[in-house]
């Protein structure tokens, strides 16, 4: 009986050490030899194998900085200046602070604005969707709706409204890394600079038809009317075919444009004040009006000066 | 004996051919047609033509914006009202010439009479021009331009020419019309498509529910025979009744027991195959001088009430054919352009129809309302309905986790959508819809794969 | 006029769905059905009951209380399990226990993988095989039908038992003693005890040939379990008749029929392509037959059908249909 206890564990720790020994021998010869620094630089990694910086994930982004001569090209918009910095401190690179950005969907033509012409009956799938048709309701821009946005968000920070059925994005969750941008076949997700505290100004429209026909598929569509491009005094809104867009490098928040905006297209957010848009447009009416005058009486002036200054001439001549 | 059909795969719809016995009757032009640029594979043609300008039927108002591309006539006379983006049938815009008709006049040299001309011209390259001019592209559904699939690329060799007379999509029946209403014209077509391609033997693929067509068509080329060696060389080939059997890649194996290497072009087995209604349209454009400005179309449903073959002219608004026949039936939902395998589902009814609109079919809510999904039984009914030989319901997985290189290696890119998978799925997956995407993303890839190999070489010559 | 339906094409259906097609495999299992409650009497349609109750109660219950799921119990497979497990059963067998065969193979085999489509084995099969385990002498306590409705607790064998039994007793005894005392016309038409499943393999045959016409099933895996056990029998028993049962015996035999017809053409646990599905076949043919020549126990058709079940991935893998265009 002892007998076979002590063979037993004999020969089990035998065979144990043997096993190890041949995992051992195998794990040194087939040992790949990687830059250890890949592994520090993973380690300060969100690790959400997201793809939002252009690779397959954290490991593949760690393996090209690594490799990169500088962080110019390499950016992990999860993490941030905070995970660059932290990179950039364990390669010796020097990073350039980027501004935070943020998801923000360009259409806001909600179920109640954007009648229905049509109703879909395949897979739920914007992609599919737009392969198909322009979309259920006259505007071949704006959103379809089934939220391949929503499924494409490793951060769960977009959900679909059941009211306007539009894409909702959470702040607080949304890292910019942009699989929503890149998957929305109607570009209608922009990343965007989050703002001083937050606040920042878009045109929530993509819709390029002329006014009447984008005003009839949907009502709060951006018409191309060019008011908030007048309005405008920091020239941060440019309308090109039929619609607005601003230049967030130029906005200076004033929110003019969106007391003006006829159909309401443009949209803010993280405004501590709500906007009081009558007293707003009023008082840019009356900037205006008065510009026009100031304009007119400057006008009248040039001209008046260019007639006296086209008068001594005439008489120079005689 | 056995009749041919394709060796893979394949479905039995039942073939609902409710408007069979409606012969080819023309629409009056409509009081204002929509003709759009972009009716073909290719770059859209360029408008030549503008507000206010007069034109006549027949006379070219676009010209081709590349090699593979088409000219596009007007389809009436009158006075051109606008140029500019309207929504074609899926709502997206698109550049479309509107034309107020004013009486039925014709550019001159063009034959409209019923007399068939049997004279084929010799010169070869006097007729490929000819079918460019008259803006002929294939009407089986690509329509992708003639002229350029009719010149073989350099190194390959044409070995038989397969005329297309299956129409296996259910319920269309204007293929099966034209056969036996303008036989002659057809056969004549082929005569001159298959001189073109350096006389090789041709053949027409009848499905075998067609049988008035076979014997007629056999007649009209007994006929022909005696009248010109020209007319030698053309059989009729009756096909067993099986859907895709019209796909190009199912009817050459079918045909000819060669099947087309996965990426390959139907020159590469040395097969060409056009429809019947291109082979009328290579007739009209070279003998007649008349260039493709109407299409017959078939108007059909079992809700319908008014079956119909229409010869309707290039650019007349579908509202306006559903008026002409009674109007919209109450329990229709859906509207598809074409046929119910492979037809487009029209999101706008105030589009106007293409060169290449083959059909109108009103279907209700009971005959085409997909049942919700369940689970995969895994039954293996999609795989057997495969005509590819693919696993749809491997490639529906691999596609919905977007696993792309898995979905190559599985050869999702050979998929040519024709639905036999999603039509026997009985657990109502959406195996099309979703193999669709992966088949996109996966030709996306070898596309990028392919620039940036062209970019290497180039690279590597410039070096 | 309302909103245009828009979808991808194909804009038509074909009329199978999968509750067409488990439809179609009751209505294929009626034949033996009637038959097993006309030779055994209200028991068995207790069994049957049952079995079929528990099933549907299973499932439904499993989805939507703990699982939180829409019940699936619409789609029909659970009507189909029932049925299978409780054909499998002696007539004789407790409620109770049918109630845990059941529970096993609604709740363990189909459920935690997932549910209809997910199983890698056989749900019936299963819950049949953790019966056979647990309560051997239930099991293979089978009694003879005697007439109608009339029927006594006889204990008797079924052939396969009776020739297993025979050999482990009396090793070295000429077989052909026991089974001259079976005719073919008896196997074929009503078994001498057993399950419902093994009474009569004309009846389960007419089922099997309706699937095949209605396209159901493909005929494949079936021929070739018959064609590798007619095979593998003729061999063993050219080679020692005395020893081994002949093939006619075998093919008629214990819940071959059943098996092969029923059990193995499972969409969901067999593979899916022609050639796949020979191999699947003519390994349970196989297997079936070494364990009842050589194995303790007398039937080996469940055991060789699960233990092919565990191959159906890979032989998917393997057998793939022909693409086209690709040499």
């Amino acid at each position: 009986m002892t007998s076979i206890i002590i063979w037993t564990i004999a020969v089990t720790t035998i065979l144990g050490l043997v096993l190890a020994a041949v995992l051992f021998l195998v794990a040194r010869s087939f040992r790949v030899e990687e830059d250890p620094r890949i592994d520090e630089v993973e380690a300060v990694m969100p690790g959400a194998n997201c793809g939002g910086c252009g690779y397959a994930g954290c490991r593949a982004f760690a393996d090209a900085a690594v490799k990169a001569p500088n962080l110019d090209n390499h950016f992990c918009p999860v993490g941030g200046n905070e995970t660059m910095a932290k990179v950039a401190a364990i390669l010796g690179f020097e990073v350039k602070e980027k501004a935070p950005e943020v998801a923000v969907v360009r259409c806001n033509g909600s179920c109640s604005v954007r009648p229905k012409v049509n109703d879909y009956g395949g897979f739920a799938s914007c992609r599919v969707k737009a392969t198909l048709y322009s979309g259920d309701t006259g505007c071949a821009f704006g959103c379809l709706g089934c939220g391949d946005c929503v499924e494409a968000c490793p951060f769960g920070a977009l959900s679909m409204d059941p009211e306007t059925g539009l894409p909702v994005v959470d702040e607080e969750k949304c890292t910019a890394c942009g699989n929503c941008v890149k998957t929305c076949p109607k570009a209608l997700i922009e990343l965007r600079p989050k703002g001083p505290r937050g606040m920042r100004v878009w045109v929530s429209c993509r819709n390029k038809d002329k006014g009447p026909a984008a005003k009839k598929a949907c009502g709060a569509a951006c018409i191309g009317c060019g008011i908030c491009e007048k309005t405008c005094r920091h020239g941060a809104i440019t309308v090109t075919d039929n619609l607005a867009y601003i230049d967030a490098a130029k906005c200076k928040l004033c929110r003019e444009c969106i007391a003006m905006c006829p159909t309401g297209a443009i949209h803010e957010s993280g405004f501590p004040k709500p906007l009081d848009r009558e007293a707003t447009k009023a008082r840019i009416l009356e900037r205006q009006k008065k510009e026009r005058e100031e304009a007119a009486a400057a006008a009248k002036a040039a001209e008046e000066a260019a007639a006296k200054a086209a008068a001594p001439k005439t008489t120079e001549d005689k | 004996m056995a009749k041919r059909s394709f060796s893979i795969g394949g479905v039995h719809p039942h073939d609902n051919k409710i408007s069979r016995q409606c012969s080819i009757e023309p629409m009056p032009v409509p009081p204002t047609v929509y003709i759009s640029v972009a009716q073909h594979i290719g770059a859209p043609a360029v408008p030549v033509v503008k507000p206010g300008d007069k034109v006549k039927a027949g006379q070219v108002i676009a010209e081709p914006g590349g090699f593979v591309s088409a000219f596009i006539h007007s389809s009436v006379s009158g006075t051109v009202k606008s140029v500019g983006p309207r929504k074609d049938l899926a709502g997206n815009n698109a550049t479309t010439i509107e034309i107020t008709v004013e009486g039925d006049e014709w550019l001159e040299g063009i034959d409209t009479s019923d007399t068939v001309i049997t004279d084929i011209p010799d010169d070869n390259k006097a007729i490929l021009d000819k079918i460019r001019q008259g803006g002929v592209v294939g009407l089986g559904g690509a329509t992708f331009p003639t002229h350029v699939k009719l010149s073989p690329p350099p190194g390959s060799k044409c070995e038989r020419l397969i005329i297309n007379g299956c129409e296996c999509e259910p319920y269309l029946t204007s293929d099966f019309r034209t056969l036996l209403e303008k036989g002659e014209q057809v056969v004549i077509g082929a005569a001159i498509i298959k001189q073109v391609l350096g006389d090789v033997p041709c053949t027409i693929g009848i499905e075998e529910n067609k049988p008035e067509a076979i014997v007629h068509i056999l007649d009209v080329i007994e006929k022909l025979e005696a009248i010109s060696p020209k007319f030698s060389g053309i059989d009729v080939m009756p096909l067993k009744m099986r859907y895709p059997q019209g796909g190009e890649k199912q009817l050459i194996d079918a045909v000819m027991h060669r099947q087309v290497k996965s990426g390959g072009l139907p020159i590469h087995v040395g097969a060409v195959v056009q429809n019947v209604a291109t082979a009328l349209a290579v007739y009209d454009a070279v003998l007649k001088n008349k260039p493709i400005v109407d299409n017959s179309v078939t108007v059909t449903g079992h809700c319908f009430p008014h079956q119909a073959n229409l010869l309707v002219r290039v650019g007349t608004p579908l509202s306006a054919i559903i008026d002409y026949l009674g109007g919209m039936p109450e329990d229709a939902v859906k509207v598809i352009s074409g046929g119910p395998m492979m037809g487009r589902a029209v999101a706008n009814l105030d589009a106007a129809t293409l060169k290449g609109t083959s059909a109108l079919l009103f279907l209700t809510a009971a005959e085409t309302v997909r049942k919700p999904e369940s689970a995969c039984i895994r039954c293996g009914k999609c795989a057997d309905a495969c005509p590819m030989g693919l696993e749809p319901f491997l490639l529906n997985k691999l596609s919905r986790l977007g696993l792309t290189e898995e979905l190559e290696a599985n050869a999702a890119q050979d998929c040519i959508e024709c639905g036999c998978c999603l039509y026997s799925c009985p657990a109502n997956i959406p195996l099309l819809d979703v193999i669709r995407l992966g088949k996109a993303d996966v030709m996306k890839a070898i596309r990028a794969r392919a620039a940036a190999e062209k970019a290497a070489a180039e690279a590597a010559k410039n070096k | 006029m309302s909103n245009l339906l828009v979808s991808p094409s194909p804009h038509i259906h074909s009329k199978d769905s999968t509750q067409s097609l488990m439809l179609d495999v009751v209505i294929a299992l009626l034949p033996a059905v009637v038959l097993s409650i006309v030779f055994y009497g209200w028991r068995e349609a207790v069994v049957l009951g049952t079995s079929v109750a528990a099933c549907v109660a299973f499932e439904y219950l499993i989805t939507r209380y703990l699982l939180k799921r829409p019940s699936t119990i619409a789609d029909m497979s659970a009507i189909v399990t029932g049925i299978l497990l409780g054909m499998n059963l002696p007539f004789s067998t407790p409620w109770w226990v049918v109630i845990i065969g059941a529970l096993i193979a609604i709740g363990v085999a189909k459920m935690t993988f997932g549910g209809l489509g997910q199983n890698p084995f056989n749900p019936a099969l299963v819950g049949r095989v953790f019966l056979l385990v647990s309560f051997p002498t239930v099991m293979t306590t089978w009694m003879a039908p005697k007439s109608l409705f009339g029927v006594d607790a006889i204990t008797g064998a079924t052939p396969l038992s009776a020739v297993n039994e025979m050999l482990v007793t009396h090793p070295g005894t000429d077989i052909r003693t026991l089974t001259s005392g079976y005719s073919y016309s008896d196997l074929l038409f009503m078994n001498l005890g057993g399950s419902a499943g093994e009474l009569c393999a004309a009846a389960l045959l007419i089922g099997f040939i309706y699937l095949v016409c209605r396209k159901v099933i493909k005929p494949w895996i079936t021929l070739s379990i018959f064609v590798t056990v007619a095979l593998t029998s003729l061999i063993f028993w050219g080679i020692n008749p005395a020893r081994f049962t002949d093939p006619l015996f075998n093919l008629l035999s214990g819940g071959l029929i059943l098996g092969a017809c029923f059990m193995a053409t499972d969409y969901v646990t067999s593979p899916m392509s022609v050639k796949g599905g020979i191999i699947f076949g003519v390994g349970i043919g196989f297997l079936t037959m070494m364990i009842r020549y050589f194995g303790s126990y007398p039937e080996g058709v469940s055991f060789a059908i699960l233990i092919m079940n565990a191959f159906v991935p890979l032989i998917n893998r393997w057998c793939k249909q022909k693409k086209f265009g690709r040499a």
